[in-house]
């Protein structure tokens, strides 16, 4: 029907391009090359490199030897990964599930018609837009043994309370626990009333003249529909998980001791502090291959079974 | 009771469940706000005051010194002249950073979404992919990449890691986004015998104005809010407000000031809460608009 | 004695007042549409007798019960909604039976009702599916189906066929039809926008605009004898041909004059007393209007022939104005050709200029 030919970017039938067409998308070319050679230098290069120096005996300059897996027995015999180890897993499970949980019960309390609930909302999502070193800083204040909440409850009359987790080797984990999921709740929230308002008001209506329960709506209607809301939130909370630096460097420094030691702090203390490039990059290595383990169900699920059901 | 009969509105039934909501998300604003009252009020108490007396209480004698201090002459690490020179590099850090990252984002997201570019998907999906590994498995490598070509600790340097590392964000931010406008604009565009810059500055750069508005919030607070690039790749001339809060916190010199620190932390957390605040729905949107990948 | 009776009810729907005092009584068994266009209140109504609504004034009775502040399950009613709303996770028999397992029916009843459900709509072979992978009408068929289970003496109907494409809809419409006529002394309440709708599927219509309703008569009475300008309007097509003019006197009783066209009207039912020199707006269907060589009104002009197969519609204009005539598929006309009208004064309609009320 058309009769007149428009010279869109595309590949003729032939499989062979026009001078034209090729003319015409150059400057496309050109302009993502910045961002393609980026992703090769930096993206997969630094990449490779850090694995490539996990492998050597490079302790304050790169040295490019090879000792195989001689610095991951260490790391695995070494106090301190194994506990940042423990700590993120904890971290890691407490951080998502609670937020999830809180943010749930948020999105759904305020979806209840309430008054004032953009004031709710500004409310519960202040602390996301907060650095991670202020949420730090601002916790340990409030959870300081001697001038916080521990001395607020005793003064209130309560003189037996104890809340000394900061300084608690077993329970200071808890306290970034804590921390973390007063940053990370409001975004939960946003996004689960986001997929709370999407649903389609006519089956509240239906349910409520099949006379189902509100409670019961919630588990067999709603949470179904809000799956891949759901699947959102983990994502980008799990990527908060393994990032996990700031908050800590800011709350504990890692202590008492190595009570609070994280993975990414392991690093960063071993590439710049310790001057021990080669274990820091094991340490490294063990993050990156963590993160493929858990990305590559879902990539597979998302993208490449997809395309399966489609081809 | 007996003898009434229905008509009009239903009586309020529901009363104990209505409390029970509003019981939650009271306590819960409670549970939010209470870390920045503790902060507020701690600024404006002498040292004297909080240590006798009770954290969430309000100043007897409010005083703003601990601000001052804060500002001028609280000390980062060897220097003592306050976190506004934080303050100071933050900004001169936050603008070309926020600037050139968008510009980046909207040109890969443009050239992405309308023009087929052999082997482009390809990339953008590793760059996808890196944006969930950690940052401290590249970081070394580019430290030593720096160090190499001489600009390392400098604020080129930390500009250019933030542009680098909110590629793939702000890429998928834009793409998406362009990927809703009507591919009938681009393709009249041609026909009007468009090419790749002149379409881009004169038909989808106009239309792009909420995008954009998302993305500066999203940078903005994401790159004033950065601890770990301005501490590796600032140098010590141009550290963040961040690690200077951190290092006022932390300082071994002297006596630990709570209401120095939470001044200091009030200040640093005033950029993002102003942000956050005068942004409104649409930091709401960028949430939404960052949360779905892909 | 009425099944459905709305009793001066007064509805406030997101701080507006809706309805001053409507009131509304429905039979046994008998199947009402409420007509009009979008934002008319039609819906508003539907979910103040369903109980999704609260009536701000006035009282709901269902069944011999006043039921103005019982809870939408406690009603005896069952709804139909426009866009189906299926549970999206549950299979087609768990989406009819949920209802029925929260009240704590038995099992083998829930299984009795859904298996004459699913026959009645032929949606047996289609129980274990889930609703994403069923078509729009076998969505909607489904919801008829939960519907149906809860043995309601009500059954509401929200706009249920105004997402589906023009084919389905005829098929849907059709076996609302039958169900309603198999399952005897259920009362139907639809809404729709669709006169089409309205005119194959009522036993009475209720006709809304702006909160207020027009008109409830039987199709009939509605397509013949409308109340008014807007009633006339908004059913038939294509639309009733509106001509604006004045009565006269003339010799044998009351004439209608517009420019050159003069229409006796002492055959015509008038319901109130009409005046001479009142301006008035003629009605006249297009169908009503016969092409006749002897007829009332000469020199009418075609301009545009729309061919419909069965039927043909002709546009043609004179210096008063334009007219579509609706004629038999074998009428040929050309573009240009000079026609004469024929009207018979007892089809039409007349209204009032000012008030747009039937004389």
């Amino acid at each position: 029907m058309e009769t007149i030919s428009i010279r869109a970017p595309s590949v003729t039938p032939s499989g062979t391009k026009t001078r034209r067409s090729v003319r015409t998308r150059l400057p496309a070319a050109i302009a993502l090359l910045p961002t393609a050679l980026i992703v090769l230098v930096v993206f997969i290069g630094c990449m490779l490199w850090t694995v490539r120096l996990s492998f050597t005996s490079s302790t304050l300059l790169p040295k490019l030897d090879w000792v195989g897996f001689a610095q991951y027995s260490r790391l695995f015999a070494n106090d301190r990964f194994v506990t940042s180890a423990e700590n993120i897993v904890i971290f890691g499970v407490l951080f998502i599930a609670g937020c999830l949980i809180i943010g749930f019960l948020l999105a759904v309390f305020i979806d209840q018609n309430v008054r004032g609930e953009g004031l709710f909302r500004t409310v519960f999502l202040y602390p996301y837009s907060m650095s991670f070193v202020v949420t730090g800083v601002a916790w340990q204040w409030f959870l300081n043994p001697g001038l916080g909440l521990q001395k607020l409850v005793r003064d209130m009359g309560f003189e037996s309370f104890t809340f000394d987790w900061l300084v608690n080797q077993k329970m200071a984990i808890y306290t970034i626990v804590i921390a973390g999921l007063w940053h990370g709740s409001g975004l939960t929230m946003a996004i689960l009333l986001a997929g709370l308002r999407g649903i389609d008001k006519d089956l509240w209506k239906a349910a409520k003249v099949d006379g189902i329960p509100t409670w019961r709506v919630y588990t067999s209607v709603v949470i179904p529909l809000l799956r891949p809301m759901i699947v959102t939130a983990v994502v980008l909370l799990a990527t908060g998980v393994v990032k996990l630096y700031d908050l800590v460097v800011a709350m504990t420094l890692g202590g008492p001791g190595i009570a609070t030691e994280v993975p990414a702090k392991f690093v960063m203390d071993h590439l710049f502090e310790r001057n021990n490039i080669a274990l820091g990059t094991a340490a490294a290595t063990m993050m990156l291959i963590t993160v493929v383990i858990i990305l590559a169900p879902w990539v597979y699920i998302r993208y490449i079974r997809q395309d399966g059901r489609h081809a | 009771m007996s003898t009434l009969v229905p008509q009009g509105r239903r009586p309020q039934r529901l009363t104990i469940g209505r409390i029970g909501v509003y019981a939650f998300l009271l306590t819960a604003a409670l549970f939010f706000l209470l870390p920045l009252w503790i902060m507020v009020m701690t600024s404006l108490k002498p040292m004297e005051e909080i240590r006798l007396g009770n954290i969430i209480a309000l100043p007897a004698a409010m005083t703003f010194e601990a601000w001052s201090k804060a500002w001028s002459s609280a000390c980062t690490g060897l220097e003592c002249n306050g976190i506004s020179v934080g303050f100071w590099n933050s900004v001169r850090i936050l603008i070309p950073s926020v600037i050139l990252s968008i510009i980046a984002g909207a040109v890969n997201g443009y050239a992405l979404s309308f023009w087929r570019v052999k082997g482009a998907n390809v990339m953008f999906g590793v760059l996808l992919l890196g944006a969930f590994i950690p940052y401290q498995v590249f970081l070394y490598p580019l430290v030593r990449i720096f160090s190499m070509t001489g600009i390392y600790n400098s604020l080129t340097c930390i500009v250019m890691v933030h542009v680098i590392f909110g590629l793939p964000t702000m890429t998928l931010l834009f793409r998406n986004y362009y990927a809703g406008l009507p591919i009938e604009l681009f393709k009249a565009a041609r026909i009007d015998g468009g090419g790749f810059w002149s379409i881009f500055f004169r038909v989808i750069l106009p239309m792009s104005t909420p995008i954009l508005v998302v993305a500066t919030i999203l940078q903005t607070t994401g790159i004033w809010n950065d601890f770990i690039f301005g501490l590796t790749f600032a140098g010590r001339e141009n550290l963040p407000m961040t690690v200077q809060l951190n290092n006022i916190v932390h300082s071994t010199q002297g006596e630990r000031a709570y209401n120095v620190d939470m001044a200091a932390t009030m200040l640093a957390a005033l950029v993002p809460l102003v942000v956050y605040f005068v942004s409104g729905r649409w930091f709401v949107r960028g949430i939404a608009a960052g949360a779905v990948k892909g | 004695m009425s099944t459905v009776s709305v009793r001066d009810v007064t509805v406030a729907f997101e701080a507006v007042q809706v309805f001053d005092g409507l009131s509304l009584d429905i039979s046994e068994g008998e199947f009402i549409v409420l007509l009009g266009p979008s934002g008319c209140g039609k819906s508003t109504l539907l979910n103040a007798i369903a109980g999704l609504l609260d009536v701000a004034e006035g009282q709901i009775w269902i069944n011999g019960k006043n039921v103005t502040w019982e809870e939408p399950k406690d009603r005896g009613i069952a709804m139909v909604f426009q866009s189906y709303a299926l549970y999206p996770r549950m299979s087609v028999r768990e989406n009819m039976s949920f209802g029925l397992r929260m009240a704590k029916t038995p099992k083998p009843e829930i299984e009795k009702r859904v298996a004459r459900a699913a026959e009645l709509l032929q949606i047996t072979p289609l129980l274990d599916r889930r609703p994403d992978q069923l078509s729009g009408g076998q969505r909607q068929r489904v919801a008829i189906g939960r519907a149906l289970v809860r043995d309601a003496a009500v059954f509401l109907f929200d706009e249920p066929l105004s997402n589906l494409d023009a084919k389905l809809r005829n098929e849907l419409r059709v076996e609302i039809k039958r169900l309603h006529a198999r399952l005897g002394k259920t009362t139907m309440v639809y809404v729709t926008h669709d006169q089409i709708e309205a005119m194959t599927l009522a036993d009475r219509i209720v006709v809304m605009k702006e909160q207020k309703i027009q008109q409830i008569g039987t199709p009939d009475e509605i397509y013949h004898r409308p109340a008014n300008l807007f009633v006339a309007g908004f059913v038939g097509s294509p639309q009733m041909n509106f001509i604006k003019g004045r009565l006269e006197n003339t010799g044998e009783g009351l004439s209608f004059l517009a420019g050159d066209r003069r229409l006796s009207l002492s055959a015509y039912p008038f319901a109130t007393a009409p005046s001479a020199g009142q301006e008035v707006v003629l009605g006249v269907r297009p169908e009503h209007l016969e092409i006749a060589s002897d007829g009332t009104w000469p020199g009418f002009k075609v301009d545009i022939v729309e061919p419909m197969g069965a039927d043909t519609v002709i546009w043609c204009s004179d210096p008063v104005g334009s007219v579509q005539v609706r004629t038999t598929g074998s009428r040929k006309a050309m573009p240009g050709e000079s026609l004469t009208l024929h009207v018979d004064p007892s089809q039409v309609s007349l209204f009032s200029a000012e008030t747009g009320e039937r004389l």
